[in-house]
């Protein structure tokens, strides 16, 4: 809220000759000054002048030449504004004055004119924002040509506080709210408005109007003065002024006195034409489901009936006429109806106290929130409402009838609560005196009587936000601490016995990036909320889960995939011809939970159990650099396996991934007990590629995406042993076989077959060959701590494939490197043999496979 | 005109690719097709004839549209199993000198570096990193947070909901502040963690917001830990991050879940306290939002509050990133522009 330096001053000694060091304070209590205007000042040497004659410029149509005088003779201002004639006063910065903002006028030529000073605007000046045309002072008392313009405004230099005030200080949300802070701060006496008592009318108000406040939970509280004998204006200029600086357009006196009220004491009013309201009275109640309100705005609201809002009752509390027309939605906005105009007469003020979560509610359903409910939602002072109402009709001035009207249900009182001193050394570290505590928040309208463990604290009602014991124990530790400063509370590192760290999924999950960093994949960051069309257009069935409240629809549903996000960003960096690159993202992607279903406890108070869509976080990553296909995401899979050391993952051909070319990909199957499927690679199917907007003519993109969830649960996707093994110092030997295999079979079970063959793990016509059960003839030979590894073959590469001339049609050759190697000794020639044709007999036997 | 169809569709039931097809179909039905010529000629027909004749064109047209629409389909889907055919690639018979492999190193996004960064300064401060879920309870994100339904402070969030459940009992969550109570409710105290993750608001992107951003949440949760625990933890971590020339102050705030609460100041990382444009000239800058834990949160989750105490932090990765690096305009960060990645 906007904060006049000078308004604050009535209510306590502040001293203006610094106005930052109030400001750093009031940064210091919480109370934010976001900006900080100086309003009043640079206008020294503007001064009021007559317009004497307006001509056209030759060659310009959008500037005249305007003739004015300011008591010195003629002088001639170019001016681009057109809202004045001769005759009107309007204020000059003459050569040589300096404007707000540093603004220096100097002597200018325009289109062969010259302009010796500048005619203002208000905003110009710093005076309000109005910048529609030249300030027109035709109407300012005291306006002659030639008087200085402060005088004439009777302007004088101030300060304007821009605060921001925190949810829960509702109590600061007025100028002597924060005056009342900042005197408690800076030690100075703080003098609350004191209103003088309006005339009497004579006549008790009882006798002028009802009141009658059917549901008291909803208002626990009612206040109702009459005033006769209005008579409708302006305000005071010193009012209006004020209105202005707080940022308020001034209306006529009496809404003016309500809203001038409200910004300095914080409690809304809201003043009635009591002459248009049927029936001389108030009647508070609930809203009828379904009842109807014009409010002020020309907007007609529908009430009494529940919105989709968590906790929304569709409870609105309505004031109504004594006859039980609606004339206002209580605490929020009036109606039509009953207006203050021109013609009013008789004023009926109202001041209340409202349910601060009645007024949320009904706010935030009607998307209505205006000064009066942000305010009220927040919590007024029950108690301050007396204050405010005398305030209004000692502004207004007019004849008041005796007594007010006042119903009253359960109206918050101050609570009590102990504080110790061991809670406040507890809470903030530090030891602060009881007496001291007492000397730092009496100012601001707590009790503080001294016991022999701490404080009996009596909390004022204008701090809603401190609860009741034991919670509201440590909001007046708050207190302590806001007003002892913060920053005098002495820092302390902590420390504690047990070890930091990441889990093993967290080292591991950076590994999984850096090893895509290595592979020259740059990291994105896409989309979480996307487009429903983005995951059929990629051929994923089913449902996504939807945001009911998008800002877009092309961000209401959650990710099933990166995949649409990725292609698009390809797509883009094409667009701007950023080329071909490699992107990869780790993140979280959502199933709706008819699919996959994570539950956790929802409900009023937590006490239901409620299905949330089950999260995944994946790790995908797109290839279409130069010549990417899905050969590079294989490759980047085996540089996951090598730095993750992962068993070996079988690739399993799948026509049927979603938005992957049907005969160039593949899942990832861990030979784990399941078999689990822990992702999938390949190639983005071009016709989705196309779909998502990257053209088939920029290449292939290679796919690679695995779950992280299983890829680095060892349980899941198995590693390779961590122990130690012995090298062998013997040399090995390698053994080159090329075997002609049918196209449709896949060569990963050609190379297990070999596997199995040469280490005798057996197979169904293994026993053909000759060779026992268990860990084959190399057992025998005493490779003992090669037994369990399953004998002499160190590896299997696949070299080379070949298609053409010499190779059956629909058949390739594949040619394989076998290496064997013992540990204790060098094999012969007849065992190396002897392993190879067991290999080539399992691949025969598997797979059909001939030797070439 | 029977014959004319006739024929139509016999051309364009023999067009043998979609090449062909578009071809066939422009003779057929095209401005210079026998059926367009027709068309022409009905003006020179009584009403009547006219009027049945053009029917019967306009019938045999929709008739050889469908028909072209229906071969169409089929001639995309033969020329697309033929070229799944072609391109089959049995993945598992790629030797190793068939890949191609870049040389050049990728990057990290800066938001995981920032955030890799800030996890390994309060690892080396004893903290452990925990996780929690995107999607969330109201329960979780709000209510055990002491921000009961309706209450106004709910407006401090901007939300998102989620079609799940009764109306607005699911959201994607605001804050990292969830996995706090989800750490609480996993085990007794006590608990020294980070929380990184993403959260969501629903808010307009511009230069300074992102509706879908990156938090950094901590929670501890000791024996005797105090505000000045929480303000020295907090002056470790900026200097720790920002380097010893960036201080931290705290002064009063307001959240929810915290009493006394404060908002975190650092020392301006543009102007290095002497006062710019973008601190305002005050020579300080918003980083965080912290506090200690308050009761209504210790009762939520069972744990007494005269045993234990704590205090959390929340701040936003991404505008580490952005003040660290100079970040004029934040949704930079998810354009996913490679000149952007590769700058960091």
């Amino acid at each position: 809220m906007k904060a006049p330096l000078s308004w604050l001053r009535d209510f306590a000694p502040f001293d203006t000759s610094d106005p930052a060091a109030l400001a750093s304070s009031l940064d210091d209590l919480g109370l934010v000054v976001e900006g900080m205007e100086h309003v009043g000042e640079g206008l020294g040497d503007v001064v009021v002048a007559l317009v004497e004659g307006v001509d056209a410029i030759a060659g310009a149509d959008r500037i005249r030449l305007v003739t004015v005088d300011a008591g010195s003779g003629p002088l001639e201002v170019v001016c681009g504004a057109w809202n004045f004639a001769p005759g009107d006063l309007v204020p000059l910065a003459p050569v040589g004055a300096v404007l707000p903002g540093d603004f220096r006028i100097e002597r200018r030529k325009m289109k062969g004119a010259t302009s010796n000073g500048m005619l203002c605007s208000a905003r110009e000046l710093r005076l309000s924002d109005d910048h529609e045309g030249i300030l027109v002072l035709n109407d300012v008392e005291g306006a002659r040509a030639g008087v200085p313009l402060t005088e004439a405004l009777g302007v004088e230099p101030d300060v304007v506080f821009d605060i921001t005030v925190e949810g829960n200080r509702p109590d600061a949300w007025s100028i002597a709210g924060i005056a009342r802070d900042l005197a408690g701060r800076l030690r100075l006496p703080f003098t609350p408005p004191d209103p003088a008592p309006a005339p009497d009318l004579g006549t008790p108000v009882a006798a002028l109007a009802s009141l009658e406040v059917a549901d008291l939970d909803l208002c626990p509280r009612m206040v109702v003065a009459v005033l006769d004998r209005v008579r409708v204006g302006p305000s005071p200029r010193w009012l209006a002024r004020r209105l202005l600086l707080a940022g308020m357009r001034p209306i006529n006196d009496v809404v003016d006195a309500s809203n001038y009220v409200m910004l300095e004491l914080g409690q809304p009013t809201h003043p009635y034409d009591l002459d248009r309201l049927a029936g001389a009275g108030l009647v508070v109640r609930r809203a009828r489901p379904g009842e109807k309100l014009v409010t002020l705005d020309g907007v007609e609201r529908t009430l009494g009936t529940p919105g989709r809002g968590l906790g929304d009752t569709g409870e609105d509390c309505l004031i109504c006429d004594a006859e039980g027309t609606a004339v206002g939605i209580g605490g929020i906005m009036g109606g039509e109806s009953s207006e203050i105009s021109d013609t009013t007469t008789r004023v009926l003020l109202e001041a209340a106290y409202f349910s601060p979560m009645a007024i949320a509610r009904t706010s935030k359903r009607l998307g209505l929130r205006t000064e009066a409910s942000a305010r009220f939602e927040r919590g007024c002072d029950p108690w301050g409402i007396d204050r405010a109402v005398d305030r209004f009709c000692e502004l207004v001035g007019a004849p008041t009838a005796t007594g007010k009207l006042d119903v009253r249900g359960h109206v918050p009182v101050p609570e009590r609560i102990v504080v110790t001193s061991r809670r406040v050394r507890a809470v903030l570290g530090v030891d602060i005196d009881a007496e001291e505590v007492a000397a730092l928040i009496e100012p601001l309208g707590f009790g503080a009587e001294p016991r022999d463990d701490g404080l009996l604290v009596t909390v004022p009602t204008n701090r809603p936000d401190v609860r009741p014991a034991p919670h509201g124990v440590d909001d007046v530790i708050e207190e302590i601490a806001r007003t002892y400063g913060y920053s005098k509370i002495p820092r302390h590192r902590p420390s504690w016995p047990e070890p930091g760290g990441l889990t093993r999924y967290q080292r591991e999950r950076r590994l999984v990036g850096d090893a895509l960093c290595g592979v020259g994949a740059l990291e994105a960051w896409t989309p979480s909320l996307v487009d429903d069309a983005d995951h059929a257009a990629m051929g994923l069935a089913g449902a996504a889960v939807e945001v009911s409240n998008p800002i877009a629809n092309e961000e209401a549903w959650l990710r099933r995939s990166m995949l649409p996000g990725l292609v698009r960003a390809l797509a883009r960096n094409v667009n701007r011809r950023q080329g071909k690159v490699r992107l990869f993202e780790i993140g979280i992607v959502f199933s709706h939970p008819d699919v996959g279903a994570r539950t956790a406890r929802g409900g009023a108070s937590g006490s239901e159990t409620a299905v949330l869509p089950a999260e995944r976080e994946l790790c995908s990553v797109v290839l279409a650099g130069e010549g990417d296909d899905a050969r590079s995401a294989l490759a980047a899979w085996r540089v996951l396996v090598d730095a993750l050391r992962l068993e070996p993952v079988e690739l399993v051909a799948d026509e049927s991934v979603p938005g992957l070319h049907p005969t160039r990909s593949a899942l990832l199957a861990t030979s784990g007990t399941a078999g689990t499927t822990i992702g999938a690679v390949g190639e983005v199917d071009p016709a989705v590629a196309e779909a998502l907007g990257y053209a088939a003519d920029n290449g292939r993109i290679g796919w690679l995406e695995v779950d992280l969830g299983r890829l680095l649960d060892p349980s899941v996707t198995p590693r390779r042993p961590v122990q130690a093994r012995p090298l062998s110092r013997f040399p090995s030997a390698d053994v080159d076989v090329a075997l002609v295999v049918a196209d449709t079979v896949p060569a990963a079970r050609v190379e297990a077959a070999l596997v199995r063959g040469a280490r005798g793990a057996g197979t169904g016509d293994g026993a053909g060959t000759g060779d026992g059960a268990g860990a084959g003839d190399g057992a025998g030979a005493g490779d003992g701590a090669g037994a369990g590894d399953g004998g002499l073959l160190e590896s299997v590469v696949l070299f080379d494939v070949y298609r053409g001339p010499g190779v059956p049609e629909g058949h390739r050759s594949l040619a394989y490197r076998l290496r064997f190697a013992a540990s204790d000794r060098t094999l012969t020639d007849e065992e190396v043999g002897g392993l190879r044709r067991r290999a080539i007999d399992a691949a025969a036997a598997a797979t059909g496979a001939v030797l070439r | 005109m029977g014959r004319l169809e006739r024929d139509a569709a016999d051309a364009l039931a023999a067009a043998a690719s979609s090449a062909e097809l578009a071809e066939v179909e422009t003779a057929a039905l095209g401005k210079r097709s026998a059926l367009a010529a027709a068309h022409r000629h009905l003006a020179a027909l009584d009403p009547d004839a006219r009027r049945a004749a053009g029917k019967a064109l306009h019938d045999a047209r929709t008739r050889l549209e469908a028909l072209a629409a229906a071969r169409a389909e089929e001639l995309v889907a033969a020329e697309r199993a033929l070229m799944l055919g072609r391109d089959r690639l049995d993945l598992t018979e790629v030797t190793a000198d068939e890949i191609r492999s870049a040389m050049t190193r990728g990057r990290l996004h800066l938001v995981t570096q920032t955030r890799r960064e800030l996890e390994d300064v309060f690892v080396a401060m004893g903290f452990t990193v925990a996780e929690g879920p995107e999607a969330e309870t109201d329960w979780y994100n709000f209510e055990a947070l002491n921000i009961p339904p309706a209450h106004p402070a709910r407006s401090m969030w901007d939300t998102f909901y989620l079609e799940l459940g009764q109306p607005e009992t699911v959201v994607l969550r605001t804050h990292t502040s969830p996995v706090q109570i989800h750490l609480m409710e996993d085990g007794p105290p006590p608990v020294h963690a980070v929380i990184p993750g993403r959260c969501y608001r629903r808010e307009t992107a511009d230069a300074r917001h992102l509706p879908v951003f990156h938090q950094l949440e901590g929670l501890v949760v000791d024996r005797g830990i105090t505000f000045g625990d929480l303000a020295g933890t907090i002056e470790t971590f900026t200097t720790a991050y920002f380097g010893p020339d960036i201080h931290s102050r705290l002064r009063p705030g307001y959240f929810p879940f915290t009493e006394p609460s404060a908002e975190v100041e650092v020392t301006c990382t543009i102007c290095r306290g002497a006062g710019c444009r973008t601190c305002s000239s005050t020579g300080w800058v918003e980083l965080a939002g912290c506090g200690m834990v308050d009761p209504a949160v210790f009762e939520a989750v069972g744990i007494d509050p005269e045993e234990w105490s704590g205090f959390a932090f929340g701040f936003g990765i991404d505008r580490c990133a952005q003040m660290r690096h100079v970040i004029a305009d934040m949704r930079v960060l998810t354009e996913n522009d490679v000149r952007f990645l590769r700058l960091f």
